[in-house]
């Protein structure tokens, strides 16, 4: 009996060996991660997962090699880096933006890649190398690319705006949507007022925030995902927001329109990354050389619509966003960009407790204390009242 | 004599115990340990302190929360006598029927009320239908009021009807039968035997509705923030856990202040009538 077991378990270790050989075409040999798993932890919406006829990513992967992918979002970096700080959770992929990658590598929660893994690194386009937060290449590899534009609707925008100043114009009042996170709205503003986006003159800070507060009687609400939603029904009339979702939401309404003020903006590039605490780093850099592989990077570029910083994608014929210059603007139509870089504890502190105040002010301050003081004088009142009948009360028995 | 408790009881009620202890009594010293520590571990006062710049959000929550549980009142008080009256076929079809939204996302529905409201919304396009102007509803405090109270009107309403199925028949017919006409049996007969429904209520929905946070963010637009947007931003975004646990603690402070006010008015009432009864 224990002799048949073995034979099986070997005949079943031969055809499971195999099988993945002949689909993973490289040359070393990964069949022993079959059975592992990997915890991939991404932004919503951020890889080609099926619908519409799509490829499915992961799906791919584990068929291809074996190895369960457990799939999670997050829809901010600071939220993505609250949990992995936390330690609630093992991933062994995470997807952060530029200043959050230099975060972390200055809090050593990044591993190193073993780039031996990675030969599908070489599809990488060299000006996506070297970037300010891993100066030597080691901690992450580039997935997307993105800048912040200006998305208008034609229909109720009639000018063709060039400037960050439309959004401060009080003709467009209950029109506007603004970011709803702190770093991307202080960046708007800091480009609109020509403040360098990593500033740390605490004035500098003091007067964007300014500016948002005049800017806020006319914010129709401040949003993050929702924007689809409401650029899409036609319920706002502009939006800052990332080039590649504009492309989204144009598909579902053709009146949008599209613009880099020229103030300039933020460009950012989205990188994958293996952090400290990962249980199966082999399995997360077979993951990673197939993201970076032509066919899925070119499924992918096509769902997200963001630009793509991999060679294979941008020069292959079937990329149906070849030619988009919102994407991929020719080099003199270039807008001015800057990235965000990490900010040092007391300017972040700074600038959230800002934001705080920007929101925390409300336009029915004075209803609030006439409605607070009218219940508690109707409520003591009352107590009062009862008070005495019931004394009355008690005397009458 | 008082009663010894056997090793079963002891046994029985150990459970309950250690899970209480580790799920609620040390997670409060934490919050109580977070509020008066710096992010070094250091003890320190500046985060309560800090907390006077956010009075009037704490007031604005507090405000809208005692707003929302008096609309809950009106509307759930009445709606609870009607159904605990119907016969009881009709009653287990109107508490499924209050009940069924409740079984749906919380989220999903106050998402669901964003499209309602909008200025292009649902509810706009049928009021231009009949030649009535599109008002401006979505981003106001009003949407947000009404979306407590869509929200959280069913703990109002359940708690009152069981007290109100309960009444005693007899009380309003001797009441009726003394010469009590119909406000004086509500007031004097039928309120205060229900009272205890109330407060109960009154409970369930005033301290969601202060602390909510999601519904603020959807249908006020994010443009006025409630304390549970403060809350939830010190987590996600500025991950500075210790002003978070700071503002939550002072946030279960006040709300167990309005609730021991509460309770007191309650128990008042409570107990004249009892004594007048006897």
């Amino acid at each position: 009996m224990k002799k048949l077991i073995s034979c099986l378990c070997a005949l079943a270790i031969v055809f499971l060996t195999v099988a993945p050989l002949t689909a993973v075409a490289s040359a070393k040999d990964y069949s022993h991660l079959r059975g592992t798993e990997i915890n991939v932890y991404n932004w919503g919406e951020y890889i080609s997962d099926g619908a519409e006829g799509t490829m499915d990513v992961n799906k791919k992967f584990e068929e291809e090699t074996g190895i369960k992918v457990n799939y999670t979002t997050y829809d901010t970096n600071e939220n993505m880096y609250n949990k992995i700080k936390g330690g609630g959770a093992n991933y062994d992929i995470i997807i952060p933006s530029d200043y959050m990658i230099q975060r972390m590598l200055e809090e050593e929660m990044l591993e190193k890649i073993n780039f031996d893994n990675i030969p599908n690194y070489s599809n990488i386009m060299d000006e996506y190398k070297d970037l300010y937060f891993d100066p030597t290449n080691e901690y992450s590899v580039p997935y997307n690319v993105g800048m912040v534009g200006l998305i208008y609707n034609t229909k109720l925008v009639t000018e063709t705006p060039d400037s960050w100043g439309v959004m401060w114009d009080e003709k467009y009042s209950g029109q506007i949507l603004m970011f709803n996170n702190p770093r991307d709205a202080f960046g708007i503003t800091q480009c609109y007022l020509g403040i360098d986006l990593n500033t740390s003159d605490s004035n500098d800070w003091h007067r964007a925030y300014d500016k948002l507060k005049e800017q806020k009687p006319l914010v129709s609400s401040y949003v993050m995902d929702d924007v689809f939603n409401k650029m899409e029904s036609g319920e706002a009339a502009m939006c800052a927001y990332y080039a590649g979702d504009y492309l989204s939401m144009k598909e579902n309404n053709p009146d949008l329109s599209f613009v880099y003020p020229k103030e300039g903006t933020n460009i950012f590039v989205d990188s994958v990354c293996i952090p400290v605490g990962c249980q199966n780093k082999e399995g997360a850099e077979l993951y990673i050389n197939f993201l970076l592989r032509e066919d899925v990077a070119l499924a992918n570029a096509e769902y997200i619509c963001y630009a793509s910083p991999n060679k294979a994608v941008v020069n292959n014929d079937e990329y149906s966003l070849k030619d988009e210059e919102i994407l991929y603007p020719a080099p003199g139509d270039m807008p001015k960009t800057q990235y965000y870089h990490n900010l040092p504890p007391e300017l972040l502190m700074l600038m959230t407790s800002l934001w705080d105040n920007l929101k925390i002010e409300g336009n029915d301050d004075t209803s609030i204390y006439v409605g607070l003081i009218s219940f508690t004088v109707i409520a003591v009142g009352y107590a009062v009242y009862r008070t005495i009948r019931k004394k009355r009360r008690e005397r009458m028995y | 004599m008082k009663k010894k408790s056997t090793l079963a009881q002891k046994l029985c009620t150990s459970p309950h115990i250690v899970w209480s202890a580790i799920f609620i009594v040390v997670p409060l010293i934490m919050v109580v340990y977070y509020a008066f520590t710096d992010a070094n571990g250091a003890f320190t006062f500046d985060n309560i302190t800090r907390l006077g710049d956010y009075t009037t959000t704490f007031l604005r929550s507090i405000w809208y929360g005692i707003v929302a549980t008096i609309i809950c009142l009106i509307i759930a008080y009445p709606l609870a006598y009607i159904i605990a009256q119907s016969k009881a076929k009709v009653q287990s079809t109107m508490v499924m029927l209050v009940m069924i939204p409740m079984w749906m996302n919380f989220l999903l529905r106050t998402y669901s009320w964003m499209t309602l409201l909008e200025d292009n919304g649902v509810i706009n396009g049928i009021l231009e239908k009949i030649g009535l102007g599109p008002f401006h509803m979505i981003n106001t405090s009003g949407a947000v009021i009404l979306g407590m109270v869509y929200n959280f009107l069913p703990y109002m309403i359940l708690p009152i009807y069981t007290v109100m199925t309960k009444l005693d028949r007899s009380l309003v017919e001797a009441a009726q039968d003394l010469g009590a006409n119909k406000i004086r049996v509500l007031k004097d007969v039928i309120f205060p035997s229900t009272l205890s429904g109330v407060v109960s209520g009154i409970t369930m929905v005033f301290v969601p509705s202060v602390s909510t946070f999601y519904i603020s963010q959807k249908l006020g637009g994010g443009s006025f923030a409630l304390i549970g947007d403060i809350i939830e931003m010190q987590f996600q975004v500025s991950n500075n856990f210790n002003f978070g646990a700071a503002l939550s603690l002072v946030l279960m402070v006040l709300i167990l202040i309005c609730m021991a006010v509460m309770n007191k008015f309650g128990d008042d009432d409570e107990s004249a009538r009892g004594g007048m009864m006897i």
